[in-house]
């Protein structure tokens, strides 16, 4: 009876607070352990962000900043994977799927005090479509051919209006963040959007809707925000978030530099561990630090073939072996010699899954679980590859013509564990004959070769899904897609098969119904574990650490993993009393 | 009677060396590239001498290994089985590892006998040190060949014939000595196809290291051919209407020849050294086929250095053979005596 009393005192005495503290009428309340206010956050980040401009940010590091500083309408949360109310209160879909209209919540401000209304999300959908700006989010907002329409209806509700239906279209709209016109109209009527914002950029000339505002910047070094006073939120007991003071992003180039700051206590929070690491983290784990394995993720590491039409005058050699990557059974055979088990024991200690298809076991909602799990059998390899017409000879495989197999595997030299996972598959293959060789390059040379001169045989990379739509992964799937990267940006498809695929995938885009888009995309699935465009290897499971001081510490599967409730995050102990 | 005994024992360990590397195929108990994936990042396997009960055992014996169920990725001993270590035992031919052929030493399965414990993939150490020595030390060696031999060349050139000839070869020494070697290294490699052959890869390491450095020692052997050559019975020997290849060959070039030795004795270290880094790097041999720098380059990783202490083998094994080149360039030098009187 007193909780009761006590939580309606709460309840009664939050509108009187708010109005004290200068807080919007219609904040959202969230639901949460109530937080102590004060104290900083350090998190390091693996290079530099190129930008803190939300439409042109490409690259992880600047869209985790970004995402602190910036605020969407309508946010997928991370932990449930649902879509819940952000900027925007409500929403209303049409019957037909074809009309959204969203509800902005009334009284809020950006980061230096100017109001927001939806002239300020008319004008942000504006920059998001424009050309001239070159947005890497642009594609996403031109379904069917047709960029999606954006109408004012008064100062809080905006109509999108889409060519055709589209499932999940509120997805569509999670971190797209939300611009302040007074800022950047200027700049987006002089065609010179995409140019502002930069890291030098002085914080005064800058805003957003997020719970941090710029501080400063020190090149090379560190980025520090601060509390922004105008932000949305508040705690179930209606006070403000955020409760950091400050939240600290310090440059750290490698991933054992990052260890080394976070074992010594200069980082708070640590994502994107590597098993190792995060082996050799625990081992000497004390109470002051808490790591966890999240289980799969949703990257995928896959091996894959030069399936391009590559010009056999230009790169004859390439042309050459392409008569065996282009065989489905030779790429069975491969796929079938590949210890992954072996893999998830080596590279990963244990931390990670063996993949028979692309969609990992972390991405519940839509793996096809029907599928078999993989397994290595070098009998069912050889007996492909001799069907399909290979000998050995002397332990060493030959294709129709007698010449012998051998190609080469290239990843990226700065990732150790892609590279043991090469190895791994180089010694596999010596076991049907096949004579591999890994060719470690650096990140460019390697993105150069596979997507623009097509210069390679077979190569080692990951995907890292954002999200666990499948609509995700089209730009992946889909034959003409920028990153179907075994063919990218192909005119047609390769086979009935991978058209199947295509339209499977076109479909389920506009499949409004949730068991039927499932239907769609578990076939999908299967086709893609029949003709092994790219051959699945492991998902690595989600490793993450944080001091066990810092409440309210939820970390998440999906990116970001540990920042994505950065407005909750506080210290349990006064920062004064912290070491 | 100091000199020669420091000069032996030098001489004998370096030999000895070389030799283990040359038999790395007997020596080593595994393939340098065989696998054992259920073992990665094994401690060094201890030998026993007394069993459980305390029994003596002249021969000593292993426990097999088993996975460590209070710590993860960690090992224990199986003491429920013994292993006793067998000599001279004939090893079937493994897929990459060399053919059929006897081996020093070995256990029988599913024991594994690993003294100097395993690296991420279970592969042996001690095999993979072995092997790996027939790479960095023999691409010491021959690039001092090459750098040596190329470098009393254009030196004794430079210091005989003098003038122009000397000017052009000493401002091309300059110039080399000049050139930032790393930079240009990871360019030229650039250039190359994208896989080269463990041969080509150590030849292209032996002919790198030897050719960039030939301006040290040729500038060297100029000196000494410029004092030489103004000696009163090399000028008495050209009046008496000696041709210049005599000269040099009888007069000139045994005064070079003890100071050579004694810069050999001190370049295959750091040539050593050349090729640790570049492997290192990834410009030299490339995996799976070990040599000391790419056997090293695993201590890049925070997790190998902080936790596996024997991956650090390649690198202690570095010091007593540096420590013998020093001390072998010592005692030569204390025997033939620096260039003069």
């Amino acid at each position: 009876m007193r909780a009761v009393l006590s939580v309606a005192t709460l309840l009664l005495a939050v509108p009187a607070f708010a109005q004290k503290a200068g807080l919007p009428a219609e904040v959202l309340r969230a639901d949460h352990e109530v937080g102590r206010r004060g104290g900083r956050l350090v998190y390091a980040l693996r290079s530099e962000p190129k930008t803190l401009n939300p439409v042109t940010a490409i690259d992880v590091t600047s869209r985790e900043v970004i995402g602190r500083l910036q605020a969407d309408l309508i946010h997928v949360d991370r932990q449930t994977q649902r879509t819940g109310p952000a900027l925007a209160k409500s929403w209303t879909v049409s019957p037909d799927g074809l009309h959204y209209t969203l509800l902005l919540r009334r009284g809020l401000r950006f980061s230096d005090g100017h109001p927001l209304d939806a002239d300020d999300v008319v004008f942000t959908f504006r920059c998001y479509l424009d050309e001239r700006n070159a947005s890497p989010n642009r594609d996403l907002l031109v379904i069917g051919g047709q960029p999606i329409g954006v109408r004012k209806l008064d100062g809080f509700r905006i109509a999108f209006d889409l060519a055709q239906p589209y499932a999940a279209a509120e997805r569509l709209f999670d971190s797209l963040a939300i611009l302040p016109r007074h800022l950047l109209e200027k700049a987006q009527d002089e065609g010179r959007l995409g140019t502002v914002w930069g890291l030098t950029t002085p914080a005064a000339e800058m805003a957003g809707l997020g719970p941090f505002r710029l501080k400063s910047y020190v090149p090379g070094e560190r980025i520090v925000l601060e509390r922004n006073p105008y932000y949305w939120k508040v705690d179930s007991a209606g006070r403000p978030l955020p409760y950091l003071d400050e939240l600290v992003f310090l440059l750290v180039p490698s991933d054992d530099a990052q260890v080394v700051r976070f074992k010594a206590g200069e980082t708070d929070v640590i994502s994107r561990l590597s098993a190792p690491n995060f082996g050799a983290l625990t081992a000497d784990a004390s109470g002051a630090r808490r790591l966890q394995d999240l289980g799969a993720g949703l990257d995928y590491t896959f091996l894959f073939f030069n399936l391009n039409d590559v010009d056999a005058s230009k790169l004859p050699e390439v042309a050459r072996k392409q008569a065996w990557f282009k065989q489905t059974a030779f790429r069975q055979a491969v796929s079938a010699a590949i210890d992954r088990a072996g893999m998830v024991r080596l590279v990963y200690q244990g931390r990670a899954t063996s993949l028979g298809g692309h969609v990992t076991p972390g991405n519940r909602l839509w793996q096809n679980t029907a599928l078999p799990r993989p397994q290595r059998s070098l009998a069912r390899a050889r007996d492909l590859l001799g069907r399909a017409g290979f000998v050995v000879d002397k332990a060493e495989l030959r294709d129709l013509k007698g010449a012998p197999v051998t190609f080469t595997i290239v990843t990226n030299a700065a990732n150790a564990a892609r590279v043991q996972m090469a190895t791994i598959i180089q010694d596999d293959l010596r076991e049907i004959g096949m004579q591999a060789q890994v060719v470690p390059l650096e990140n460019r040379a390697l993105l150069d070769r596979v997507v623009k001169t097509h210069d390679y045989d077979a190569a080692l990379m990951a995907i890292a899904s954002g999200d666990a739509d499948p609509n995700s992964e089209m730009t992946v799937l889909v034959s003409s897609g920028p990153t179907h990267l075994w063919r990218p940006g192909a005119s047609a498809p390769m086979g009935p098969w991978e058209k199947e695929i295509d339209d499977l995938m076109q479909r389920q885009l506009v499949t409004l119904d949730g068991a039927a888009r499932k239907r769609l995309y578990d076939r999908v699935q299967e086709l893609m574990v029949e003709n092994l465009p790219m051959i699945p290897l492991v998902s690595p499971n989600v490793l993450v650490g944080a001091k066990s001081d810092l409440g309210n510490y939820r970390p998440a599967i999906l990116d970001p993993q540990v920042l994505w409730n950065v407005d909750e995050l506080f210290w349990r102990t006064p920062p004064a009393a912290r070491p | 009677m100091k000199l020669p005994r420091k000069l032996a024992l030098a001489a004998s360990a370096l030999a000895g060396v070389h030799f283990a590397a040359l038999a790395a195929g007997f020596l080593a108990p595994y393939g340098p590239t065989e696998q054992s994936r259920a073992w990665p990042y094994a401690p060094p396997t201890r030998l026993h001498f007394f069993d459980e009960e305390g029994h003596v055992h002249l021969r000593p014996f292993v426990y097999p290994l088993a996975d460590d169920e209070t710590r993860a990725g960690g090992y224990r001993e199986d003491r429920s089985q013994r292993f006793p270590i067998r000599f001279l035992v004939r090893s079937p031919a493994t897929l990459g590892g060399p053919g059929e052929g006897w081996r020093l030493f070995g256990v029988d399965e599913p024991a594994r006998v690993f003294l100097l414990g395993t690296d991420g993939f279970g592969r042996d150490q001690l095999s993979r040190l072995l092997h790996g020595a027939r790479i960095s030390l023999f691409a010491g060696l021959l690039a001092t060949g090459i750098s040596l031999g190329l470098g009393w060349v254009l030196g004794t050139v430079a210091g005989f014939y003098g003038r122009w000839t000397d000017t052009l070869l000493m401002r091309a020494a300059d110039v080399f000595l000049a050139l930032p070697w790393l930079y240009l290294l990871f360019a030229v490699r650039a250039v190359l196809p994208l896989h080269l052959s463990a041969d080509q890869a150590f030849l292209m390491l032996v002919l790198v290291i030897g050719l960039v450095d030939w301006a040290r020692p040729a500038r060297l052997v100029r000196g000494l051919v410029l004092s030489a050559r103004e000696r009163n019975y090399v000028l008495a020997a050209r009046g008496f209407g000696a041709s210049d290849l005599y000269l040099v060959r009888r007069h000139i070039a045994p005064q070079t020849f003890g100071v050579l030795l004694t810069q050999a004795a001190l370049l295959v270290p750091q040539y050593i050294l050349a090729e640790v880094t570049l492997s290192f790097l990834g410009l030299g041999v490339a995996e799976p086929v070990p040599s000391w720098g790419n056997m090293l380059a695993a201590l890049q990783r925070y997790h190998v250095l902080s936790s596996y202490w024997w991956m650090w083998a390649p690198g202690l094994a570095l010091v007593p053979v540096f420590l013998s080149y020093s001390a072998l360039s010592e005692a030569l030098h204390s025997r033939v005596g620096p260039a003069s009187p």
